[in-house]
């Protein structure tokens, strides 16, 4: 099942039209549980992007040689390593980030985003087109996350990256960087991509 | 409606129950038509702008006694909330291209009640941030009116505990005196063991939220919807039943602990709860049996709160936890239609 859409199509559609979290809701795990600030939201992003892109070439490499009944199992050891790979680079750089995403960089293992990518691209499809759709998948997640990361920063903390944004009289509303604040904010921006796109469709 | 209804034969004469005559008024004939129409078959004036702005009137006496109780700051409390309540049905309305609802009270309602449930000094924005929230998201998103699952007032005041837990947990003196911080009866009790004179508590003269202090005007209000037939007498009767029976219970287990049922009744946002908020319509169930399971589940919720949970209230969140069972109950506890067997 070749794709017959152009190249950029392709990595936009991740943007927008099959936006993981906002059109699919695939990974709401990370995308609820590490939002609570900007920094932590797209750190997480870029732990997916490396994932994902990596794993999709290697897989789609590897196409025609998996046996159909244990790819399963074959995309989760090739996704695995490069988890391993990103959580450990996490711990060593950025070690506060690391701690703060704390459990959820490994469990990019079972994001759904990710396998279900491998399952229903990168292994019917050549390794360009794989890593573009990897791309795009990826870099949606990582801006809706950064969306959601900032939001919840700006409101429960008054800052955006650690950078102050309301006036210091502002008290943060806790709610928002709790988990309450992770399903409101994340509900009404699926509401409102929602409403454009349906404003869209008229 | 009932202009509308159309005679139709009744078609099961092994019927042993009495079908109730309905002549039709105009054209009556020496015996008595029998018909068959689906309910409701009574015609009632009672519509949703008068219902509410009933409870709103019900509400006064112990507004005013609010303001009365903690000064004039009350008065710009309340307005803020309600203001910010309006203009959010207002606005929500335009984005949804529906008519204004404004006019039912139903916003002006929510309102109100949010703010009886924060501490008098709460800063007046923040209150407005709280209706805001409830109407938003505690109604409008839903689809309006009639379609919340949460009482919008209550998820509010969720939202604004949830948000600025130190500022809604501190309580000021009444009586004018700015600025004396002072505890709630459940407040001394649990944290100092001190109890309160129940006179006080009854009349009002105690540190509490805006509008529950007055355990009598409450009931006064209260009272007078339960006459109207606009809050069903079996949810405050089950709620403050359960309470005092379990609170009751585990007073004489050990009294020395556990405050008796009388202090249960009539501190904290019980009465108010009890009569105002778990009664509202959209959120309570439609059935009498589920009506007694819904109370009973709020009773045992708030004495497990009350007394075994960090917080020194419950009621907030017994009726909000209980109203999410509501589907759940009417949909257990729905009549058997007439002639349907037994599984």
């Amino acid at each position: 099942m070749a794709s017959k859409t152009s190249h950029p199509k392709e990595f936009l559609k991740g943007l927008w039209d099959e936006n993981p979290v906002l059109r699919m809701l695939l990974g709401l795990c990370p995308t609820l549980a590490v939002t609570n600030s900007a920094i932590n939201g797209f750190s997480m992003g870029l732990a997916v992007i490396f994932t994902l892109v990596m794993s999709s070439a290697i897989i789609s490499l590897a196409r025609n040689i998996i046996p159909k009944e244990v790819r399963i199992p074959t995309f989760i050891i090739v996704i695995a390593t490069f988890v391993t790979i990103a959580d450990k680079m996490l711990a060593a750089h950025v070690p506060d980030i690391s701690k703060a995403l704390g459990p959820f960089v490994p469990l990019i293992v079972v994001n759904c985003i990710i396998l279900g990518r491998q399952e229903a691209f990168a292994s019917k499809n050549p390794v360009g087109r794989s890593v573009i759709d990897a791309l795009g998948m990826s870099i949606g997640f990582t801006i809706t996350l950064t969306i959601l990361g900032s939001i919840r920063e700006l409101l429960g903390v008054g800052t955006i990256f650690a950078v102050q944004i309301m006036p210091l009289s502002f008290e943060p509303w806790m709610v928002m960087v709790l988990q309450p604040g992770a399903f409101l904010t994340l509900g009404l921006m699926i509401g409102i991509s929602n409403w454009l796109n349906a404003r869209r469709a008229k | 409606m009932e202009d509308t209804k159309q005679p139709i034969p009744n078609e099961e004469p092994a019927n042993t129950e009495k079908p109730k005559p309905k002549p039709v008024g105009k054209e009556k004939k020496p015996e008595p038509q029998y018909l068959l129409s689906s309910s409701p078959h009574m015609a009632t004036i009672d519509r949703v702008p008068k219902i509410m702005w009933t409870v709103i009137a019900a509400l006064m006496p112990a507004v005013v006694y609010g303001m009365y109780n903690f000064g004039f700051n009350v008065l710009l409390t309340v307005l803020a909330s309600v203001i910010a309540a309006v203009a959010t049905e207002i606005v929500i309305n335009k984005m949804r291209g529906r008519e204004s609802s404004v006019a039912d009270g139903s916003a002006v309602l929510t309102g109100l009640l949010l703010t009886m449930t924060l501490p008098p000094a709460f800063p007046k924005a923040y209150a407005a941030v709280g209706a805001v929230f409830a109407i938003a998201i505690g109604k409008q998103i839903f689809g309006g009116l009639g379609y919340n699952i949460f009482n919008p007032a209550l998820l509010g005041r969720a939202f604004l505990q949830a948000s600025f837990s130190v500022k809604i947990t501190t309580w000021t003196a009444p009586v004018g005196i700015d600025a004396i911080t002072t505890a709630t009866p459940l407040g001394s009790f649990k944290f100092e063991k001190i109890m309160t004179p129940y006179f006080d508590m009854f009349m009002g003269k105690i540190g509490g939220c805006i509008g529950e202090t007055s355990a009598l005007l409450i009931i006064i209000g209260g009272v007078y919807l339960l006459v109207k037939k606009y809050a069903d007498w079996r949810i405050p009767a089950s709620y403050l039943g359960t309470v005092f029976i379990l609170g009751g219970l585990l007073w004489i287990i050990n009294p020395e602990q556990y405050p008796d049922p009388v202090f249960h009744l009539f501190s904290g946002g019980l009465m108010l709860g009890a009569f105002f908020m778990a009664t509202d319509m959209v959120t309570s169930p439609v059935t009498p049996k589920g009506t007694w399971i819904y109370g009973f589940g709020m009773g045992a919720v708030l004495i497990i709160i009350r007394l075994f949970g960090g917080l020194p209230e419950g009621v907030m969140y017994s009726i909000l936890f209980m109203n999410a069972f509501v589907p759940l109950i009417n949909r257990y506890t729905r009549p058997k239609i007439f002639g349907e067997l037994k599984k």
